[in-house]
């Protein structure tokens, strides 16, 4: 190298522009690190609290309930329907043959219901599934000392029964079913107004708009927009959905009212009011995609005689719809994670009911963790890690479902 | 729009300016073109060649800020007057662009869209293989006519583009540096495939090859930059008597590569 010699008027630099090159690699390395612990953290606090030890209690210890050396899983229908009748209020007995007579259930039921009135297991402490692991033995002492009939056993808060069960007051019952449902009636909803409005709207400024000062206004405007704050948004609803256009989102209008609301706040305002919310970003993302169309196909469909509609219609449309697919979902992911508009619309804080029409009560994943987190209980803690789970993994699907999308077309053109 | 006997020419620009915005592109253009030749322009690039020849079938409109002054008549009709709609003019003027764009859609489909779009209702199937064939590509795709245009190489490619122009039955098409974009035998194939066209249609084509212009073209209009930078139609003849004996010290100038 010694022969290169220093060329004249240049400084001889090398080492200290390397040095900077360094510099700036390194910080660049370390944030990429810091947001890489960041997450780590977040999946393992939420994995620490949806797995791990759990003691149950009884009210009324099981094998008490034996009669004549038979245990209670094992016993007769007509045994547990008795056992039921001793162990509850005449009143509550009377209820439940009223709903259905004793004959009619099936034996599973009504050993639910003696687990459930009777036997009543109750959580009576559970551990993070960092103690689990590591202090296994402190926890086992801990239960023989405090809760010595407790039943300690490992348990994965987020199962199939926690999938399937409706929304409950006891931690142990309690399911994200009536929270997922309520998720993606608001949900559809919100893509069944926003996506053919946000399209449209995407297809006018592009391929219609001169370029006036009005539409650059427009334009402006909705860049702004998707900056809004959710929650104003969620205000803009209540005065608008749930309020002033009462009659139509509560399904008044049709006279197919539930008769559970008296009032505007049901999924269809809820789903209206995210689609404004997500309308702005429908929006910019298909006016991107339709802007990556090459204007040379453009140039060849007008240059064969055809008409604009027809060059959007054969053409624009079907180049850019997978990134106008990939950008809606992203967008309906994004208006399933939110809480805040929902929480001004109205979402209700307890039903335990599947909604079932544009004009029901709703509930939604994040406002169902927002309670459960909210809730002293320890359980509820728990759980709300499994809703969050169960939250993550419908979003990360749709994600995947967006990547692949991208993927499959973006070397088509 | 009628056939007007008395007017022989296939296309002709009349005291015709290009404006892009407030800037004048091209100024007071008049030329004849004749019908079933070939016409080449040529001349430095940016002196307004393919404004020109855009505002042959009003292409130009696809660009906001463009706009004409003076008449292109087409069968005596000035294309340019209200009545006109733009989308049948450039039905009956077709265009080749300087790079092969096919849609991407199978080789079938590229040639039986425009047609479809016109309302075309006779055998889809007889006009796919015609088009391909005046177009010099059939022998090459008849086997695989459900696959991709953009699978085709790019002087095929090029060829699928003329064939799907010629599917629509134009009268005159425009090239606009059809084979700039290929290798040089694939442009000998273009050239051949011009001059089998000129039997039944009218092209002009834009060049920035002279051979090219020399060897396939009947008339040659040569483009120059005006002193005001706005583009000018400095000399336009039989193509021979362009590149042999130019009226103009500018042309010589460059046709024998003095500048350009
Ligand atoms: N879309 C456009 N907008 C504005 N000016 C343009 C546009 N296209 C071409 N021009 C200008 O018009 C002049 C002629 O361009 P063009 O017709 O493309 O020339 P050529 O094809 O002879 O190279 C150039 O000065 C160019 O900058
Ligand atoms: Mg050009």
């Amino acid at each position: 190298m010694s022969e290169i010699k220093k060329k004249e008027g240049f400084a001889d630099n090398l080492p200290e522009r390397h040095r900077s090159g360094q510099f700036w690699s390194n910080l660049f390395r370390i944030s990429t690190g810091v947001g890489i612990v960041a997450l780590i953290a977040l999946l393992l606090n939420i994995t620490n609290s949806a797995f791990g030890y759990v003691a149950i209690e009884n009210r009324i210890d099981p094998e008490s309930l034996a009669i004549n050396g038979i245990p209670l899983e094992q016993l007769h229908p007509i045994d547990l329907t008795y056992i039921l009748k001793q162990n509850v209020s005449a009143g509550y007995f009377r209820n439940l043959e009223n709903e259905m007579p004793f004959e009619q259930r099936t034996r599973e039921e009504i050993y639910d219901l003696v687990i459930e009135r009777v036997v009543e297991p109750e959580a009576a402490s559970t551990w993070s599934l960092f103690d689990s692991l590591f202090h296994k033995s402190e926890i086992q002492a801990e239960v023989a000392e405090k809760y010595p009939n407790a039943d300690l056993h490992f348990t994965s808060w987020i199962n199939g029964n926690f999938l399937v069960s409706p929304q409950s007051a006891n931690a142990e019952r309690a399911g994200v079913r009536t929270a997922v449902l309520g998720s993606l009636w608001v949900i559809f909803i919100t893509l069944l107004f926003a996506f053919p409005l946000g399209v449209g709207a995407a297809i006018y400024l592009e391929e219609y708009a001169g370029d006036l000062w009005i539409n650059r206004l427009i334009q402006t405007n909705i860049n702004n927009l998707a900056g809004v704050p959710s929650i104003i948004y969620g205000i803009l609803g209540l005065a608008i959905f749930v309020r002033a256009l009462e009659p139509v989102t509560s399904g008044a209008f049709l006279g197919t009212m539930d008769p559970t609301t008296a009032n505007g706040r049901t999924i269809l305002s809820a789903g209206l009011t995210l689609g404004l919310l997500i309308l702005p970003l429908i929006i910019i993302n298909a006016q991107e995609a339709i802007r990556a169309v090459p204007s040379s196909l453009r140039q060849a469909s007008f240059g064969l005689g055809a008409t604009k509609w027809q060059t959007i219609w054969h053409h624009v449309l079907p180049n850019s719809i997978p990134g106008i697919l990939t950008g809606t979902i992203l967008a309906i992911s994004r208006a399933l994670g939110e809480t805040a508009p929902l929480v001004v619309v109205g979402a209700s804080t307890f039903i335990t009911f599947d909604p079932e029409s544009p004009f029901s009560k709703f509930t939604a994943l994040p406002i169902q963790i927002y309670q459960w987190t909210s809730r002293p209980q320890a359980e509820f803690r728990n759980i709300a890690a499994a809703a969050i789970i169960v939250l993550l993994m419908i979003l990360l699907s749709l994600n995947a479902v967006a990547v692949v999308l991208r993927n499959k077309y973006s070397n088509k053109l | 729009m009628t056939e007007n006997n008395i007017n022989s020419y296939a296309i002709e620009a009349k005291d015709l300016n290009l404006y892009y915005g407030e800037t004048l592109a091209v100024r007071d253009v008049n030329i004849q073109i004749e019908k079933q030749k070939i016409t080449a322009m040529i001349g430095p690039s940016g002196c307004g060649k393919s404004t020109v020849l855009r505002a042959f079938n009003r292409m130009n409109d696809l660009i906001p800020s463009a706009h004409a002054n003076g008449s292109v008549l087409y069968h005596g009709k000035n294309i340019y007057e209200e009545d006109v709609d733009p989308v049948e003019v450039r039905r009956r003027i077709g265009m080749v662009f300087q790079k092969p764009n096919p849609f991407p859609k199978s080789i079938y489909d590229n040639v039986a869209w425009g047609a479809q779009i016109n309302g075309y209702t006779g055998n889809m199937d007889d006009l796919v293989e015609e088009s391909l064939r005046g177009a010099a590509l059939w022998n090459e795709v008849k086997d695989n006519l459900d696959k991709s245009g953009l699978s085709l190489s790019g002087g095929q490619q090029q060829r699928l583009c003329i064939a799907r122009t010629i599917a629509v039955k134009p009268d005159i098409i425009l090239m606009d540096e059809p084979a700039s974009a290929l290798d040089p035998i694939a442009t000998l194939k273009i050239e051949d495939l011009m001059q089998e066209l000129a039997k039944d249609f009218t092209i002009i084509v834009v060049t920035h090859n002279m051979q090219q212009a020399a060897r396939v073209s009947n008339f040659t209009a040569f483009f120059n930059l005006g002193e005001d930078y706005a583009g000018v139609l400095e000399e336009y003849g039989v193509t021979a008597e362009i590149f042999t004996n130019p009226k103009k010290k500018t042309t010589e100038d460059y046709i024998t590569g003095r500048f350009g």
